[in-house]
């Protein structure tokens, strides 16, 4: 019996797919199992196929497999769509008094079990409750015990009264009592219960955490797939700490909004995808240029234009890293995992006004939708250090005065980084401007103090590369002769990719890259290798691209387009195949 | 009041580039004046512009000020007045900038009903380009890109105003001193977005919409029986076509600005050296 397992439940958008999906997992992480979830949905709000993937241990997972053990299917589609990841064995809970689901095929060797769900949800209290008379019955197929159910039943409903909360409880009960009672067997499963305590989030929700913890009080945004999370999380709460959310008219308006909090001394972010990355690069220079501390949180989905805006892709590399006319400072940051978007949302806020540039906080859609538990010590709020940079107030002014009494918010320093003084400070005013300017921010368009902003915001990021340390997150053996590079969220599968390369005897060392600008220097490990793969999502290498630049070296690209993230066995078995191990298909697939 | 504040206070030491003439000058002493008025002090007043020739107005004024991206000056302004209310906010820019590029951000900042300025510099021209259409223009100005003239109706910025429920719609003529910064003044005082259309003329590439043109044409309001608090009066004014009024059109005297609908007080800008105390709670709620 693996040590995972993995469950799933289908239908149409408009079946209650997310939330039932999201009621195990919570179950589940109470019942101290580790989860790591993945949806699959689409662009509209009924009808289409959409999924809600858990695949749980009691060790720490990171990754989906090609392996489902158990699926609720609502609509004989699910089955279909799901035919490849489904093995001898699993197990296919469905209805069969639904219309839809009267002609069921239940593949060779899979094992279906006809529960009437809308029945016994009617004898619960009402059919709406299906789903959770699915879970019931899911967890009679696990040896998973009920109870565990109750208490996500009652974070889920238990706003909506004690009755609707013990109907559901009820409805739960009695699907697992009819497979018991009608389906007597062993199904091989026994979801074992631990005693720790974790917390189940996904990227979105874990970059607004990040965002409050990091001292943002001002956000602007305008809706969007996959980001939009990040802006409901923080409606209802940064309001408790002082801040507020605006949804504005347009992106435009949005990074403007975000450019002006932050001019005003408030930390400010705005997050959103890539067409609204489009707009707001009209105001990224003016961000630098006026060198602005801001936050701007890109939340990828696959591109270009209106592209597949429900599906996984890593394609905004370069526009993050060349956007914008002129040559523009920047710095952008990717987190690797789900704990990280919370980590690196506070140093995006740190470094942004250490050096007073607009920091790109990239996620992309699979970190964004996943949930994944974690112990809560993951997310330490006693460790956050909060650094405001150059920033002076009435005594120290003076220091940064022309002899005239004037301000200079772009004096030219030996790091590159001016003094910073908000609104209200006596003795601070100053002009902004997109103009090319002098010290004080006025424009000019001098030969020499040209040549002199142009550099000093250049030795900012030198400053930054000095003085922080951007490192990448190394696994495995350090002396391997392949390594294998990647950059945002493909950590979680390449970890446990790792792990079935080893059984196969393949060793690799894994860099996995959350700075991308500036980034670590990986010319050594790059030498020191036989071979070295690059993995992201997206067509044409763009990570591949600048390391090649970086190390003048070839690199060989492994990349995914097609709207899913790797899966950590598709990922191993691509990694063998590009190793030249022919036979590594059979072997490594579970 | 602080009375020690002068409007001169508000006048930096850079020389406008500004044609001989322009309307422009007047524009801004009138801002000056009636931020000095109503006490402001240039240490907490932040000034906003858009590109054009209006767009250097923040060079010329002293204050916290930012000359930023075309059409997008009243998102910037109400960022910084969310964050830091405290601060007296003031953006300025030209009928393109405001009508034109940025028309989308003018609807919704009145509907926004943020407690700040806005003064639209009104040439009914792009003079920095040197000449061409704008969306004040009439019909039949010829200009280097409208050989025949835009051939589409202005702009009516008031009406467009009072569509989005707009809650203090003025207008002023740059050169009619008194009034202009009377006018801006109470746009300042007013509980909520205060706007004023300004006719501002463009010497230099505006034959038509001239100061003499707005001399015969301005009917002041103060010299009718206008009453500002009046939705209906303000309305048959505004739609009233050919009519050049100076005054305030419309005063909603229970507005009630964004920061109270929405509850917001608080300085933003002061943050902890750490997580926010209770900060754990948030953690907690993953459980």
């Amino acid at each position: 019996m693996p040590a995972d397992f993995n469950w799933a439940i289908g239908g149409e958008a408009g079946d209650g797919i997310d939330s039932t999906g999201k009621i195990f997992a919570q179950a589940l992480s109470r019942a101290g199992r580790h989860v790591f979830t993945s949806k699959d949905f689409a662009s509209r709000i009924r009808g289409g196929y959409t999924s809600y993937k858990i695949r749980t241990a009691v060790s720490q997972v990171q990754s989906v497999v090609d392996r489902l053990d158990v699926l609720i299917a609502l609509t004989q589609r699910t089955i279909d769509e799901n035919l490849n990841e489904l093995h001898e064995g699993s197990v296919i809970i469905y209805d069969g008094d639904r219309t839809t689901m009267q002609d069921v095929e239940i593949p060779d060797g899979m094992i279906g079990l006809d529960v009437p769900l809308k029945g016994l949800a009617e004898e619960a209290g009402g059919a709406i409750m299906r789903n959770v008379v699915a879970l019931g019955a899911a967890c009679a197929v696990g040896e998973f015990p009920i109870e565990n159910l109750d208490s996500a039943l009652e974070k889920r409903f238990g706003d909506k009264g004690r009755s609707i909360v013990e109907n559901n409880m009820t409805a739960a009960r009695k699907g697992r009592d009819y497979v018991e009672a009608e389906f007597d067997a062993d199904f091989g499963y026994d979801l074992e219960c631990t005693d720790e305590n974790y917390v189940l989030l996904n990227g979105d929700e874990a970059i607004g955490m990040g965002a409050i913890a990091g001292g943002c009080r001002f956000y602007a945004g305008y809706p969007i797939t996959p980001a939009t999370a990040v802006m409901e999380y923080l409606t209802g709460r940064i309001e408790r700490y002082g801040g507020h959310v605006v949804q504005a008219e347009d992106e435009l308006s949005a990074i403007n909004m975000a450019l002006g909090a932050a001019r005003a001394g408030a930390r400010a972010m705005t997050a959103t995808s890539g067409p609204g990355i489009d707009l707001m690069t009209e105001t990224f220079g003016l961000v630098a240029t006026s060198e602005t501390p801001l936050v701007i949180c890109n939340v990828m989905r696959s591109g270009p234009s209106t592209g597949m805006p429900t599906k996984q892709e890593q394609g905004d590399l370069n526009a993050m890293l060349y956007g914008g006319h002129g040559e523009v400072p920047r710095f952008v940051l990717a987190p690797t995992t789900i704990a990280e978007c919370f980590h690196k949302t506070v140093e995006a806020f740190n470094l942004a006004e250490k050096y007073q540039i607009p920091v790109y906080l990239t996620a992309d859609l699979s970190l964004a939708v996943t949930e994944q538990t974690y112990a809560p010590e993951e997310f330490d709020m006693d460790a956050v250090e909060i650094n405001r940079g150059k920033v002076v107030d009435e005594d120290t002014v003076g220091e940064w005065q022309d002899e005239d009494g004037r301000f200079r918010p772009h004096a030219l320093t030996d790091d590159g980084v001016s003094p910073r003084a908000f609104p209200g400070t006596e003795g601070g005013l100053h002009m902004s401007t997109g103009l090319e300017h002098d010290e004080l921010g006025r424009r000019t368009e001098d030969t020499e103090m040209r040549v002199q902003q142009v550099d000093k915001r250049s030795r900012k990021v030198e400053t930054a590369r000095e003085r922080e340390p951007f490192e990448p997150r190394e696994f495995g053996d350090p002396d391997a002769e392949t390594l294998v590079v990647s950059w945002g969220s493909n950590e979680g599968a390449m970890v446990e990719a790792m792990r079935l390369l080893e059984d196969e005897d393949v060793g690799v060392r894994f860099l996995s890259v959350p700075y991308v600008f500036p980034r670590p220097d990986l010319t050594e490990a790059v030498e020191a290798a036989e071979e070295v793969i690059v993995v992201e999502c997206n067509a044409t290498g763009q990570f591949a691209n600048i390391l090649e630049h970086d190390t003048l070296t070839r690199v060989t690209r492994l990349n995914k387009y097609d709207g899913v993230r790797f899966k950590a066995d598709e990922l191993a078995e691509r990694i063998a195949t590009a190793l030249g191990h022919e036979a590594a298909e059979e072997e490594v697939t579970p | 009041m602080s009375s020690n504040v002068r409007f001169t206070d508000f006048k930096s030491d850079a020389q406008p580039t500004w044609c001989p003439g322009c309307g422009d000058f007047g524009t801004m002493n009138g801002m000056m004046k009636a931020l000095a008025e109503t006490g402001a002090t240039p240490d907490e007043t932040f000034i906003i512009a858009g590109i054009g020739c209006s767009g250097k107005i923040g060079t010329y004024m002293r204050s916290y000020a930012i000359h930023g991206v075309h059409g997008r000056a009243l998102p910037v302004g109400s960022g910084v007045k969310l964050a830091n209310p405290g601060i007296e906010v003031m953006v300025a820019g030209g009928d393109g900038d405001g009508y034109s590029i940025g028309a989308g951000h003018f609807i919704h900042a009145v509907r926004r009903n943020i407690d700040m300025t806005y003064v639209v510099m009104d040439n009914r021209i792009y003079g920095l380009t040197k000449g061409q259409a704008s969306p004040t223009s009439r019909e039949d100005f010829e200009t280097s890109t409208t050989p025949e003239g835009p051939q589409q109706p202005p702009v009516n910025p008031l009406a467009l105003a009072l569509a989005a429920s707009g809650t203090f719609i003025a207008q002023s003529f740059s050169t009619d001193a008194q009034r202009h910064a009377d006018i801006v003044k109470q746009a300042v005082e007013h509980d909520g977005f205060g706007f004023v259309n300004v006719f501002s003329p463009c010497v230099t590439f505006n034959d038509v919409d001239t100061y003499d043109y707005f001399r015969d044409h301005i009917v002041d309001l103060t010299d009718t029986d206008h009453d500002p608090t009046d939705y209906e009066d303000a309305r048959s004014r505004i739609l009233d076509p050919g009519k050049e009024y100076q005054g305030v059109l419309y005063r909603d005297e229970d507005s009630v600005p964004y920061s109270r609908s929405h509850g917001i007080d608080a300085d933003m800008t002061e943050i902890p050296d750490g997580a926010p105390e209770d900060a754990t709670d948030l953690v907690r709620e993953f459980y």
